[in-house]
């Protein structure tokens, strides 16, 4: 083949980002925290149940296995799905500053969250309550859309904000309601997001349609291209515009709403790594897309060991991540502007 | 013989209720043939144009590819026959010019799969066969209007299509490439391939087409061979204005629109203009 100019610097780029950057952050994030593990011990550790000699020791395996791997896969897992979910949606709505709870999901999973808090339930509940609103709210945006005779991305975009706007009033209305010493911390606490109540439970829970998402996504991407030209163009190169956006967003709806009801509402990942990873690797999903994936588990890994580390109490992530995220973000902008005029 | 593109009295209206806005057309087109659609502003050539690759149905007669109805065929079905380079496009993301042209072979690779290097290699192709190859690396969003629609052109081929359609190829091009275009279509329909365009000019009619059709007034005015359509009275009922058609050199004729004596009041502004 004849472009196998571009073929070495590039690719490897690209396959640090993929893989070298993530697990070079796995093992960092170990030795983080008030009792540090080196790697070596954390690889003799993670081996140990098959292999029982390298056991190092029970501290360090319940330090390992109870409190920082669960905390370390939750941020890997959450950060990917909000970072892939937003690098769909920004290629489905051919927009790039569109962020994956363009269509209700965060404020559904919000409101899910925020009543089952209200009415005492546990948190298993919490998080299925979570879930399944997050999913609710992007059924009723759909199909508000589809009642149109018009149709199309716009009316898509204009019933989404017009759901989340719904949903977080109904936020506010539970808020109202909630029992201020008790019930009213717990709802705000979730709604600005959080890895520290992260456990193995609470990750399977969402495990399945988390994979099953980012499964779809993963084996369409290529034809996000042809939809990010438009629905004509789409049209008349062979594509179901119409069936393959429902199906995208049903995935991300999947991804984003699992991954919310692990981590509570955090913003700004969605947006501003997809946008970040455009402008390092290029606009074709194909790449575009796992790039993100490992980038967004990477970020988000960061932030939350800058979250439990830097300070004696913990930072709720939803606050760093905007408070690290806008500045990249207006960087970005800044210096992508040209792109988009 | 099974024609490629059977249309048989069709007409179209956006809504149940609203006016047609094309009815009683009826004309068929075999490989190798060049229809050119000329006509006014607003007669309908783009939608008539969307209606040979299922971007509209029309409401009464059909339209049939290769003897198949339009209806039956899937978006997937009919993007195998027909290519089509709209008459705008909205820059999206700044996809590379192989991206784009790769995105042609889009039809023939499986929703749940990707290019394998045979398709790479057809756009590739595609590419070298406009001469543009050395845009390959490049964001088609960054291309100058005449680099821009030879990279479309490129798509379409890499699509392998029976028809391409191209509404209004020429809009936005410099006088070469305008030339430079036609000469392109030319040469491809030659191979077999058949195209539908629609145009304002009719001098472009006369240097590519095989057959043209003049639409006005919801329906075609005319169909046939260029000499006998592009009359100087068939382009005044067309475009209200008279034209002299002048014969360059053998078989190269031209239109030359007369002036029109248009009036216009203009007296509020001849104080802003006047030169005292």
């Amino acid at each position: 083949m004849s472009e196998n100019s571009s073929f070495s610097f590039d690719n490897l780029i690209i396959y640090l980002l993929l893989i070298a950057l993530p697990v070079f952050l796995f093992f960092i994030s170990f030795m983080l925290g008030r009792y540090p593990v080196a790697p070596i011990d954390v690889v003799k550790t993670i081996l140990s149940p098959i292999f029982p000699s390298l056991a190092v020791s029970p501290e360090i395996n319940s330090i390992v296995f109870t409190i920082r791997l669960p905390r370390i896969i939750a941020a890997l897992l959450v950060g990917a799905c909000l970072s892939l979910a937003g690098a769909s949606f920004q290629g489905i709505f051919k927009n790039p500053l569109v962020s994956p709870d363009l269509l209700g999901v965060s404020a559904g999973a919000g409101f899910g969250a925020a009543i089952a808090i209200l009415v005492n339930m546990g948190n298993a509940l919490i998080q299925l309550s979570a879930f399944l609103f997050g999913i609710i709210s992007v059924s009723i945006t759909y199909i508000i859309s589809k009642s149109y005779r018009a149709g199309g991305i716009l009316l898509l975009v204009l019933s989404g904000t017009a759901v989340s706007a719904f949903f977080n009033a109904l936020i506010s209305g539970t808020k109202f309601m909630a029992d201020p010493y008790d019930k009213l911390p717990q709802i705000t606490y979730w709604l600005m997001g959080s890895l520290s109540s992260v456990n193995f439970n609470k990750l399977s829970m969402v495990i399945i349609p988390l994979l099953i998402g980012v499964s779809v996504i993963m084996i369409l991407r290529w034809h996000l291209n042809v939809l990010s030209m438009g629905d004509e163009e789409a049209q008349s190169l062979g594509l179901d515009p119409g069936k393959l956006r429902f199906i995208v967003i049903v995935a991300c709806t999947l991804v984003t709403s699992a991954a919310v009801s692990i981590s509570g509402i955090i913003g700004w990942i969605g947006l501003v790594v997809p946008h970040m990873t455009r402008i390092i690797v290029g606009p074709d999903h194909k790449i575009l897309l796992p790039v993100s994936l490992s980038i967004g588990a990477s970020f988000l890994l960061l932030i939350d060991n800058i979250s439990r580390t830097f300070i004696s109490i913990e930072i709720p992530i939803g606050i760093l991540t905007a408070v690290i995220g806008v500045p990249i973000f207006l960087y970005l902008l800044r210096r992508g502007y040209s792109e988009w005029n | 013989m099974v024609k490629l593109v059977e249309v048989n009295d069709v007409s179209f209206s956006y809504d149940k209720d609203s006016p047609t806005v094309f009815e009683n057309i009826s004309f068929s087109i075999d490989e190798g043939d060049v229809l050119c659609i000329l006509g006014p502003n607003g007669t309908g050539k783009t939608t008539l144009i969307k209606t040979l690759n299922g971007l509209h149905k029309v409401n009464t007669g059909d339209v049939l590819l290769n003897g198949k109805d339009i209806n039956k065929l899937s978006f997937n079905d009919i993007a195998k026959i027909v290519g089509y380079i709209p008459q705008g496009h909205v820059p999206s993301f700044p996809f590379s010019v192989f991206d784009v042209v790769l995105m042609g072979r889009s039809p023939y690779i499986n929703l749940t799969a990707s290019p394998r290097d045979e398709d790479k290699e057809i756009a590739i192709n595609a590419l070298k066969t406009l001469g543009i190859e050395d845009l390959k690396d490049k964001s088609y969003t960054n291309l100058s209007g005449g680099e821009r629609q030879l990279v479309f052109l490129a798509r379409v081929l890499a699509q392998e299509p029976d028809l391409l359609i191209l509404d209004e190829p020429t809009n936005h091009l410099d006088f070469g490439n305008q030339i430079k275009l036609l000469e392109i279509i030319e040469q491809l329909s030659k191979l077999g391939l058949a195209v539908i365009m629609s145009s304002h000019y009719p001098d472009h009619a006369f240097l590519a087409a095989t057959k043209v059709a003049i639409m006005k007034d919801k329906s075609f005015l005319d169909f046939g061979f260029p000499e006998e359509v592009l009359t100087e009275e068939n382009l005044k009922k067309a475009y209200g204005i008279d034209v002299k058609l002048v014969e360059l050199e053998e078989n190269r004729k031209i239109c030359v629109p007369q002036r029109t004596n248009l009036e216009l009041v203009l007296s509020d502004y001849s104080k802003k203009y006047s030169k005292d």
